[in-house]
C-alpha cells in the first residue's frame, strides 16, 4: 500500500502551498483529480490582495485597514483574529512569490504593481495583467518540481478514513487503472477547492463538485456557514464564464437598458466597486424591474477605457469576450449576469487548520476559517489558500513531529477500499435505475432556484423536500458506461451523493437563519440581526440529516456597524 | 442540426486496436466542441472519455484533434466547423491511454528537463521584493500565457520523428526564464540544450506557432534561446558569466 507522512489532496493553490511548507525530512505526497495546474485556481484572474501601499493613492495603507475592509466586507461574520493574520502574513507572502518566480506587472520604480477592487479602501490587489492565477499555480507547480514532491495526478479521493477520532488514510479512484486503492498517511491535508457547479449557472471549473468538503462531513467534521454561498455580479451572459472584477476596478460601468449606471441607486460612493454580494443584488433587482436586456443580463461598458488599457491590463478578458461570445469589448458592451462564484464556508477549521479530527487539516476554499464571513472580498481568497495553504503544511509536519500520530492502521483502510471495490461491482451489475447525469441536473436547477441570491423560508424549504426526492432516487442510479478506467460517470455518482449533503446544509442553514447578512438575504428577514444570528452555523453529519449547532464570532477589535458603501 | 460525430474510442488492453464510434448528435447553438462532448456523453454514451476542467481555454486539458485539426475543444466552436461530420481523435505524437485521453509523460519529462523554475540570486527573499522595471517584466509576458496544453508538442514534426526532443513548450519555457531579470541560472543551464535534442532540433517550420491556442509563438523562444546560446557561448569561452 501507497504510505507518506502527509497526503495533500488538491492540486490547487492550497494544496501546492502546504506542500511547499510541509517539512522537508517527512515524506510527503500530493494527490489531485486532475493535473495540479488544471485546477480550478488556474482560472482565477483579477489578482491578490496586500497592503504592500504601492499605490500611489495607497501609501498610507497598512494590513490592519486590509483586516478591517475583510471584517467589514464580511458583515461581520469573519473571525477578526484570524481575518488580522490573513492580512498580516500577506505582507511578506506576496515578496516570497516574487522571489520563487511570479511575474507580477510593475509600478514605475520596480515595485509590484496594485489595483483597485470591491469593497477595498485601497488599491492593495496585486496582479499579473488578468491572468493572476495562471501565474500563481504555475509558480507554485514549478517550486514543487524544484523541491522534488512527489505528485499522483488523476486520483480521486472518494473516503477519509478515520479511526478513534484520528484520520489515519484515504480511499481513491485511480482513474488511469481503474483499481480503488488504499493510501496511508499519518495526517491528511484538505485543499479540494469549491463546490460552485452544485449550481446551473457557476463560473467555476466543470470539475468543482465540493466533493472534499463532503468527505470531511461524512467523517464527523461540521461545516461551518455553508449557507453563505456568493454569487459574482459579473459573468458572461449565456456561459457564465467569469469576467474579472478587475474589469470595474479598471474602471468599467455597469448600464441598464436605460442607458443608466443603476450602482448609483445602491451604493452611491463605492458605485460600481462596492462589495459582491451588493453588486449582484443591485444587477438581479434592475433584471427584475425590467432594466435588463432581454430581461436577462445588463451590460458591462468597458470602451471608454481605451483600446491599448483593455490590451495591456485585461488581455485575458478581451479573449474570453470574443471566443465565447463574438464581441470585442474594446468596441461593444459585455453582456453579464450574476452567476454562483464562490463558497465561503466550508470544513470546520481553526488557526492553524486544524479540525476536530486529529491529523485532518484543511485549506482554501474547501476550509472555513473564517476569513470571508457571509461575503468575501475580491482578491482575498487566492491569498487565503496561499496563506493558510502554508500553514496548513506547517501545522501537518508539527502534528506529526511533535508525536501525534498514533501508529498505522492498514489492515482498516484496505478494507475501507475493498468495500468500495464491492460497492462499484454490484452498482456495475445494476441495469437500470437513475441515470446520474440527470440527476445532477435537476439538483442544479434546484439548487439555483431555492438557494440563489435571494432566498424566503418557504423556498428554502421546498428546496428540502425537492433533495429529499433527488436523494431517494440516487439509490438506484446507475452506470451505464461498461468502462472501468477513467470512468467518469462512477465519479459524478460518488461526487453526487457528497453534493446531495452539501445542498442540504446549504439549504437547512438557509432556512434557519431568519436574517439577511451578507450573501445570504432573506426577502422575509431583510435586516441583518447581531442579537440573535452574529454566530456561526455549524453542522454535523448523522443518519438523520445535518445537526446545527451555532458557534460564537471572534469580534475582539471591531464593533460591527451598518455596512454602508 | 443533426450531424454525425466520429469518435476515436480505445480501451487498452480491452481493445486492441483503436477503431471510430459514431454518433448523431444536434449541438445546441453556440455550442462549444467540449459541451458537444460532454452532451454526447452524458445523454448517449457514459463511457467516453476525455479530458476537461475549466471549460475557458486557461487550464490545459482539452486539446485534440478535431477533423484533422489541433485545437482546445472549448474554444472551438461547434458552428465554425461548418460540416456535417466531425471526426475527432486525440493528440498524435502522444500514446493514447484511453480514448481522446493521451499520456503526457514525454512533454512533462521535457518540461521538468529544462529546470522550469525562477533560479534568483540567493535564497533570501529581498525585502521589498524584487525590484523590476515594467518593461523588463513585459518580456515575459509572451511566454507566461502557456498553458502546458501539449497542442505545439502533439503538432511538432520533429517530436514525431525523434522521442529526445525536448519540444516547442518547454524550450519556451526555459527561455521564458532566461530573459525574466530575476533570474541568474548559471550559463550551463542553457548549455543543457545547446545540441540537436534542444533548440538546434527544432526545423523552423513553425507548426508550433500556428496550433498555439493561446498566441504563445514558442517558437520565437527557441530562437530566442539559439541567439542568446551564441552570443553567451562566446562570452563564456572568454571567462565572462553571465
Ligand atoms: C473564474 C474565477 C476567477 C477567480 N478570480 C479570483 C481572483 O482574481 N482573486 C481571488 O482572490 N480569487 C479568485 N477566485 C477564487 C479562487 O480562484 C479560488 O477560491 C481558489 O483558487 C481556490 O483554490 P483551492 O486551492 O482552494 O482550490 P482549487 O484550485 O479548486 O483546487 C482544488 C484541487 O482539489 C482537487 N480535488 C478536488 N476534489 C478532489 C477529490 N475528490 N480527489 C482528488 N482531488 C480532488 C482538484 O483536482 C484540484 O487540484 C476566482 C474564482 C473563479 C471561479
Ligand atoms: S506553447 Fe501554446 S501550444 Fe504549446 S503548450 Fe503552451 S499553450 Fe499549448
Ligand atoms: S477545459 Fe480547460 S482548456 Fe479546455
Amino acid at each position: 500500500m501507497v504510505s507518506h507522512d502527509i497526503l495533500i489532496v488538491g492540486g490547487g493553490l492550497a494544496g501546492l502551498a502546504a506542500a511547499l511548507t510541509a517539512d522537508p525530512k517527512l515524506n510527503v505526497a500530493v494527490l489531485s483529480k486532475v493535473h495540479p495546474i488544471r485546477s480550478h485556481s488556474v482560472a482565477a484572474q483579477g489578482g491578490i490582495n496586500a497592503a504592500l501601499a504601492n499605490h500611489p493613492n495607497a501609501k498610507d495603507d497598512t494590513w490592519e485597514k486590509h483586516a478591517f475592509d475583510t471584517i467589514k466586507g464580511s458583515d461581520y461574520l469573519a473571525d477578526q483574529d484570524a481575518a488580522e493574520l490573513m492580512c498580516q502574513l500577506a505582507i511578506p507572502t506576496m515578496y516570497e512569490l516574487d522571489h520563487w518566480g511570479v511575474p507580477f506587472s510593475r509600478f514605475p520604480g520596480g515595485v509590484i504593481a496594485q489595483r483597485p477592487f470591491g469593497g477595498a479602501g485601497y488599491p492593495r490587489t496585486c496582479y499579473a495583467a488578468d491572468r493572476t492565477g495562471q501565474v500563481l499555480l504555475h509558480t507554485l507547480y514549478e517550486q514543487c518540481i524544484r523541491k522534488n514532491v512527489t505528485i499522483y495526478d488523476e486520483i480521486v479521493v472518494t473516503n477519509i478514513v478515520v479511526r478513534d477520532g484520528r484520520c489515519v488514510g484515504l480511499v481513491a479512484y485511480d482513474l488511469a487503472t481503474g483499481e480503488i486503492r488504499p493510501f496511508a498517511a499519518k495526517a491528511v491535508i484538505f485543499g479540494t477547492g469549491g463546490y460552485g457547479r452544485i449550481y446551473k449557472l457557476s463560473t467555476n471549473a466543470y470539475i468543482n463538485f465540493g466533493s472534499g468538503i463532503g468527505m470531511a462531513y461524512r467523517a464527523g467534521i461540521p461545516l461551518k456557514d455553508l449557507e453563505f454561498v456568493q454569487f459574482h455580479p459579473t459573468a458572461l451572459y449565456g456561459k457564465n464564464i467569469l469576467i474579472t472584477e478587475a474589469a470595474r476596478g479598471e474602471g468599467g460601468y455597469l448600464v441598464n437598458n436605460k442607458g443608466r449606471r443603476f450602482m448609483e441607486d445602491y451604493a452611491p460612493t463605492a458605485m460600481e466597486l462596492a462589495p459582491r454580494d451588493i453588486v449582484a443584488r443591485s444587477i438581479t433587482t434592475e433584471i427584475l424591474k425590467g432594466n435588463g436586456f432581454e430581461n436577462a443580463y445588463v451590460h458591462l461598458d468597458l470602451r471608454h477605457l481605451g483600446r491599448e488599457k483593455i490590451e495591456k491590463r485585461l488581455p485575458g478578458i478581451q479573449e474570453i469576450c470574443i471566443n465565447f461570445s463574438g464581441i470585442d469589448p474594446a468596441d461593444t458592451p459585455i453582456p453579464i449576469q450574476p452567476a454562483q462564484h464562490y463558497s465561503m464556508g466550508g470544513i470546520d477549521v481553526d488557526k492553524n487548520c486544524a479540525s476536530l479530527v486529529k491529523g485532518f487539516y484543511a485549506a482554501g476554499e474547501c476550509a472555513c476559517v473564517s476569513v470571508h464571513g457571509a461575503n468575501r472580498l475580491g482578491g482575498n481568497s487566492l491569498l487565503d489558500a496561499i496563506v493558510f495553504g502554508k500553514i496548513a503544511g506547517v501545522s501537518a509536519s508539527k502534528f506529526i513531529n511533535e508525536g501525534g500520530f498514533a501508529g498505522p492502521r492498514d489492515a482498516e483502510i484496505t478494507a475501507e477500499a475493498k468495500t468500495l471495490t464491492d460497492q462499484f461491482e454490484s452498482i456495475r451489475k445494476r441495469d437500470k435505475g437513475h441515470n446520474v447525469y440527470q440527476l445532477l441536473n435537476d439538483l442544479k436547477i434546484l439548487m439555483g432556484d431555492k438557494a440563489g441570491i435571494f432566498r424566503d423560508g418557504k423556498q428554502l424549504q421546498e428546496g428540502l423536500d425537492g433533495l429529499s426526492g433527488l436523494k431517494e432516487a440516487s439509490r438506484d442510479s446507475y452506470i451505464y458506461g461498461s468502462c472501468t478506467r477513467f470512468c467518469q460517470e462512477f465519479v459524478t455518482l460518488i461526487e453526487f451523493k457528497y453534493m446531495t449533503d452539501l445542498a442540504e446544509t446549504i439549504l437547512l442553514g438557509g432556512l434557519k437563519r431568519t436574517e439577511t447578512r451578507g450573501s445570504h438575504f432573506r426577502t422575509d428577514f431583510p435586516k441583518r440581526d447581531d442579537d440573535n444570528w452574529l454566530k456561526h452555523t455549524l453542522a454535523s453529519y448523522s443518519d438523520k440529516g445535518p445537526v446545527l449547532s451555532y458557534r460564537e464570532v471572534n469580534v475582539d477589535k471591531y464593533k460591527p456597524q451598518e455596512r454602508k458603501y | 442540426m443533426s450531424t454525425t460525430f466520429k469518435i476515436l474510442r480505445f480501451d487498452p488492453p480491452k481493445d486492441e486496436h483503436p477503431h471510430f464510434q459514431e454518433y448523431i448528435h444536434t449541438p445546441i447553438p453556440g455550442d462549444t466542441m467540449l459541451e458537444v462532448l460532454k452532451e454526447i456523453r452524458d445523454q448517449q454514451d457514459p463511457s467516453i472519455s476525455f479530458r476537461y476542467s475549466c471549460r475557458e481555454a486557461v487550464c490545459g486539458s482539452c486539446a485534440l484533434t478535431i477533423n484533422g485539426t489541433i485545437c482546445l475543444a472549448c474554444k472551438t466552436q461547434f458552428e465554425a466547423l461548418k460540416t456535417d461530420v466531425v471526426v475527432i481523435e486525440p493528440l498524435p505524437n502522444l500514446e493514447i491511454i484511453k480514448d481522446l485521453i493521451v499520456d503526457f509523460k514525454p512533454f512533462w519529462d521535457a518540461y521538468n528537463f529544462i529546470q522550469p523554475y525562477l533560479q534568483p540570486e540567493g535564497q533570501a527573499v529581498p525585502e521589498k521584493g524584487h525590484c523590476v522595471e515594467e518593461k523588463d517584466m513585459e518580456k515575459v509576458f509572451q511566454f507566461i500565457t502557456c498553458i502546458l496544453c501539449g497542442s505545439c508538442y502533439a503538432a511538432c514534426p520533429v517530436a514525431t520523428r525523434d522521442g529526445r526532443y525536448l519540444g516547442p513548450a518547454a524550450l519556451a519555457k526555459l527561455y521564458r526564464f532566461a530573459i525574466d531579470p530575476r533570474d541568474k541560472r548559471p550559463w550551463s543551464a542553457l548549455a543543457r540544450v545547446d545540441n540537436p535534442t534542444g533548440v538546434w532540433g527544432c526545423d523552423t517550420v513553425f507548426r508550433c506557432n500556428d496550433v498555439c491556442p493561446k498566441e504563445v509563438r514558442p517558437a520565437d523562444g527557441i530562437e530566442g534561446l539559439r541567439r542568446k546560446l551564441v552570443v553567451d557561448r562566446t562570452k563564456h569561452l572568454f571567462g565572462r558569466k553571465k
